[in-house]
């Protein structure tokens, strides 16, 4: 087999996959590299125990790019999202607050607990439907370097500038405070109830070392509306199989245009000559050569530990080095006898198809991310708990159930260090946590897996953990994602590209940078 | 524990409408389950509301008790007609704007006192409410699922309340209200409704919902009494020529964009704006589209038969009427261009007229002006001659009497 290809993917992560598809579906030869032997980075579906499977890491869609799932016909290719049912808030008064995926269930439901909220909400679902169709075309377009003159970069920054003059003063005015403000104070300009707040503000500190108090994470909330189904923002889903299944589809998409899809291929060194990058070196020696070479690992691997550093200018570098990962959540994946009954909601029933949030109040959330400031796991953390196999009944077997559980927060820097120990106290801090609210989980637990920053690092390679390739705060967003001047998915080694996550728009299952690396490459040319 | 909402709201009448209902022919109103039809079609429902008396649940609407010293002055801060003025046990149908004058909904304000109103409503509107009464001395309950409401229409309506309530409804002039007593239970009948014919609401406390309905039902047997669902309604709003939320308009608060949101004046509800008041929610741009004249207003489209019946016999088909009012956009035309686009349409079974509501642009909404209204015959759309009519079709003496 030659090892001369047009371009080489390093990491088989679903972006490196989008990647792929798209350089091969274009008619380069193209080869993705994957260190392990499974495709899908953190968007994978493992048997951790025998007959259970689980969307080990990301857990449900949303903000997969629509585009993607058209260009590659992912459906064909076996992609299939089934529709979540609800989010439930279990409160610590042994009530509940729930939101149905019907509008009249959801308000009957919001007017037990305010009148005024469940009037809010919608007004807030229209606001923020129409924001995240305005940052829509951010999504899909290459940032612009504000402080280039180029004729490629003014024309980006006119389009910019005419768009956000068509939002209209009441969206850029929100656009602006979700751009700067916490997603406690924004949602406080909303809402009264305390539960609602805490559980919409949660999407706030997802994947960011950020609490609902701190300034910023109203973006993260506005990320977290900007997933589409059918046409349709703000809509979540869980995908056939497992998160596996996405990085499954593209990757048959992938190879249906003749990309090579390697695994066990752990890339040592990207080779540079000349400025110019000409191949790869695999840890066992091998080499590739390619005029093209992608990484689709994170900012930090791309620019410190692929490239020999005198091929890159120190400023570059040194604002790498600075970009924030600072893993923050975790991952619990429960084997179970029989489902949790929660004591708000007794027995099984359609709250089982949806998730369950673990976030009754600020205060809480905040408290959680207290303990993850000063160097500790949240003693009682916020939780965002769904049952796969209730939805794909292929997921555990008969009678039997898999529990996925995002756990924040888990700081990938904490006192002391991951050891099993701590990993193991992580564990009990969220079982115990949520055996308050269903006393019978402990005893349907068949197995469990516990998954730390440190474990997402070693497992899949991401940087301290971080489940977007870095913060998504502003100053790590659009142009400046992951460097300023280098946010258009080029490096300064030309032949040598970035898609990751650590590109704009950032993580989340999205694909978007992906689509987007590709689109420069193939401009490039 | 707090058991699932896992089925729609009832309104406080279900035990007595429900078994009723003899196809199941529930719809959504407000979140709640409400009659399409009782009985397989909805002639006799209809027949009902025009010539004895029809027994309609509208207990979905949105009701707010407000109260305070300056409940009023909240009011006439909020919709555009003259609050203030209003006298005691009088009833006022009126919309309210956002600041650019584009409604946000429309319904009714009952004074029951000097410093007590009931607004309602077709949509929520609590969280506007207590907007606009920021630093007012004023209480706002929503008492929606306290009150249930009843709408008795027709030409016997008077006669059939006579013979339950406790008072006679004989001194009860048009859009006024009166305290009264049916069945043992204190509750308050206006003459209102949606029909435009005769005809009272009357708002009962929930629990003493049923005894009520049993009342009604067994003395109007006698006067041909008959429970009537949505179908019935809309034929006879139509033919009344009264607007509807999300039918006929789109809230300001619910639209995507400018262009689906209508004023007062697009709606042709000129007659509920008032300029002889102090400031309010959309005034200012409302005195500016008065002077410049509405671009849009609303009108009643009559269906020219002959045309419909040429354009069904090209097919070898006799025309095909609607069996219910029809609630989706059709375009207009005039002279081969679109000038508006009517939003609710039927047959008249009455006025034995096809009708429809349209929104046209000027200057094409002169009354009698000829345009032309899309239908559909054997999958092709084709265009019917119809003319514009000042509203109401329908509006007989009998109404105000």
């Amino acid at each position: 087999m030659s090892n001369r290809f047009d371009a080489i993917v390093i990491g088989g992560g679903h972006n490196g996959l989008v990647t792929a598809a798209y350089l091969a579906r274009a008619g380069r030869r193209v080869v993705v590299l994957e260190r392990r032997e499974l495709l899908g980075g953190a968007a994978v579906s493992e048997q951790v125990f025998p007959g259970f499977t689980f969307s080990v890491f990301s857990y449900v869609v949303s903000l997969l790019r629509p585009e993607i799932v058209r260009d590659l016909e992912l459906p064909r290719h076996g992609l299939q999202i089934l529709p979540l049912e609800s989010t439930v808030t279990p409160l610590p008064d042994g009530d509940y607050l729930a939101s149905w995926n019907d509008p009249d269930l959801t308000r009957r439901e919001l007017c037990r607990h305010s009148r005024l909220d469940a009037e809010a909400i919608v007004e807030f679902g229209r606001l923020m439907h129409h924001i995240a169709r305005s940052v829509k075309p951010f999504l899909s377009m290459v940032p612009p370097d504000p402080t280039s003159l180029s004729p490629r970069e003014l024309r980006g920054l006119l389009r910019l500038g005419g768009h956000l003059e068509s939002l209209g003063p009441e969206r850029f005015h929100a656009l602006y405070k979700l751009l700067t403000m916490s997603s406690a104070d924004y949602l406080d300009e909303w809402f009264e109830c305390e539960a609602l707040k805490a559980t919409k503000s949660a999407s706030g500190i997802i994947g960011s070392f950020l609490g609902p108090r701190s300034p910023g994470s109203a973006y993260v909330l506005l990320h977290h509306y900007m997933g589409e189904i059918d046409g349709a923002f703000r809509a979540w889903g869980f995908c056939k199989g497992g998160n596996g299944t996405v990085s499954n589809a593209i990757a048959a998409a992938a190879r249906a245009g003749g990309a090579v899809l390697r695994t066990g291929a752990a890339v040592q060194q990207v080779l540079v000559r000349n400025g110019r990058a000409t191949g790869v070196v695999l840890a066992d020696g091998e080499e590739l050569s390619a005029p093209v070479v992608v990484s689709g690992l994170d900012a930090r691997r791309t620019y410190l530990e692929l490239v020999p550093e005198r091929e890159l200018p120190g400023e570059l570098l040194a604002q790498v080095r600075r970009f924030r990962f600072r893993g923050s959540s975790g991952k619990v994946n429960l084997a179970l006898s029989e489902l949790p009954d929660f004591t708000c909601m007794p027995g099984v029933g359609p709250q089982h198809r949806g998730a369950f949030s673990i976030s009754p109040s600020v205060d809480y959330l905040e408290r959680a991310y207290d303990d993850a400031k000063y160097g500790s796991f949240s003693r009682r953390p916020y939780m965002d708990i769904v049952f796969p196999s209730m939805i794909d009944p292929g997921m555990a077997p008969p009678g039997q159930h898999v529990a996925s559980i995002f756990v924040q927060y888990a700081p990938s820097r904490i006192d002391g260090g991951w050891t099993p120990e701590r990993r193991a106290a992580f564990g009990d801090a969220v079982i115990d946590t949520l055996a308050e609210y269903a006393p019978n989980l402990k005893s349907a637990i068949l197995h469990r897996q516990v998954l730390t920053p440190a474990d997402i690092e070693e497992k899949i390679g991401i940087s301290e953990g971080n489940i977007f390739h870095g913060e998504l705060s502003l100053q790590q967003l659009f142009f400046l994602r992951p460097a300023a001047q280098w946010a258009s998915f080029r490096t300064p080694i030309r032949g040598y590209y970035h898609c990751s996550s650590s590109a704009h728009p950032g993580g989340g299952v999205m694909g978007a940078a992906g689509r987007l690396a590709a689109r420069v490459i193939l401009g490039d040319r | 524990m707090t058991p699932i909402p896992h089925q729609l709201q009832t309104t406080p009448f279900h035990a007595r409408t429900a078994p009723l209902i003899r196809g199941h022919t529930w719809r959504r109103w407000a979140g709640h389950a409400a009659a399409s039809v009782y009985d397989w079609t909805h002639e006799h429902e209809y027949a009902a509301i025009r010539n004895a008396a029809a027994l309609l649940d509208v207990s979905p609407l949105h009701k707010y008790r407000i109260t305070g010293r300056d409940a009023t002055r909240l009011l006439d801060r909020m919709v555009t007609r003259h609050v203030a003025r209003a006298a005691l046990g009088q009833v006022l149908y009126t919309g309210w704007c956002d600041a650019g004058g584009k409604l946000i909904d429309d319904g009714t304000i009952s004074r029951l006192g000097e410093q007590e109103f009931r607004l309602t409503s077709a949509e929520p509107n609590l969280r506007w409410l207590q907007r606009n009464a920021f630093g007012m001395q004023v209480t706002i309950e929503d008492i929606s699922d306290q009150l249930g409401a009843l709408a008795l229409q027709g030409p016997l309506a008077r006669t059939v309340l006579n013979a339950v309530a406790e008072r006679p409804l004989d001194g009860l002039k048009y859009f006024r209200v009166m305290d009264n007593r049916i069945a043992g239970t204190d509750l308050q009948i206006s003459r209102t409704g949606y029909t435009g014919d005769l005809g009272y609401e009357l708002w009962i406390p929930a629990p003493a919902a049923l005894p009520v309905w049993d009342a009604l039902v067994a003395r109007g047997a006698d006067y041909g009494l008959t429970p009537a669902g949505i179908w019935a309604l809309d034929v006879a709003r139509i033919e009344a020529g009264l607007v509807m939320l999300d039918v006929d308009y789109q809230s300001a608060h619910r639209a995507m964009i400018e262009a689906q949101m209508s004023s007062p004046f697009e709606l042709s509800l000129d007659w509920t704006v008032s300029f002889d008041k102090g400031p309010y929610n959309g005034r200012r741009a409302l005195q500016a589209e008065r002077e410049r004249g509405p671009a849009w207003r609303f009108v009643g489209l009559e269906v020219d038969w002959d045309s419909f019946e040429t354009q069904h016999a090209r097919f070898d088909l006799a025309p095909a009427l609607p069996a219910i009012a029809w609630r989706t956009s059709l375009p207009v035309y005039r002279a081969g261009r679109q000038v508006g686009y009517a939003s609710s349409g039927c047959w008249s079974p009455l006025l034995k007229k096809y009708l429809a509501l349209a929104h046209l642009t000027a200057p094409h909404f002169a009354p009698d002006t000829a345009v032309e209204l899309e239908i559909t015959i054997e999958h092709q759309r084709l265009r019917a001659a119809a003319a514009v009519r000042k509203l109401p079709f329908f509006d007989p003496p009998r109404k105000r009497a």
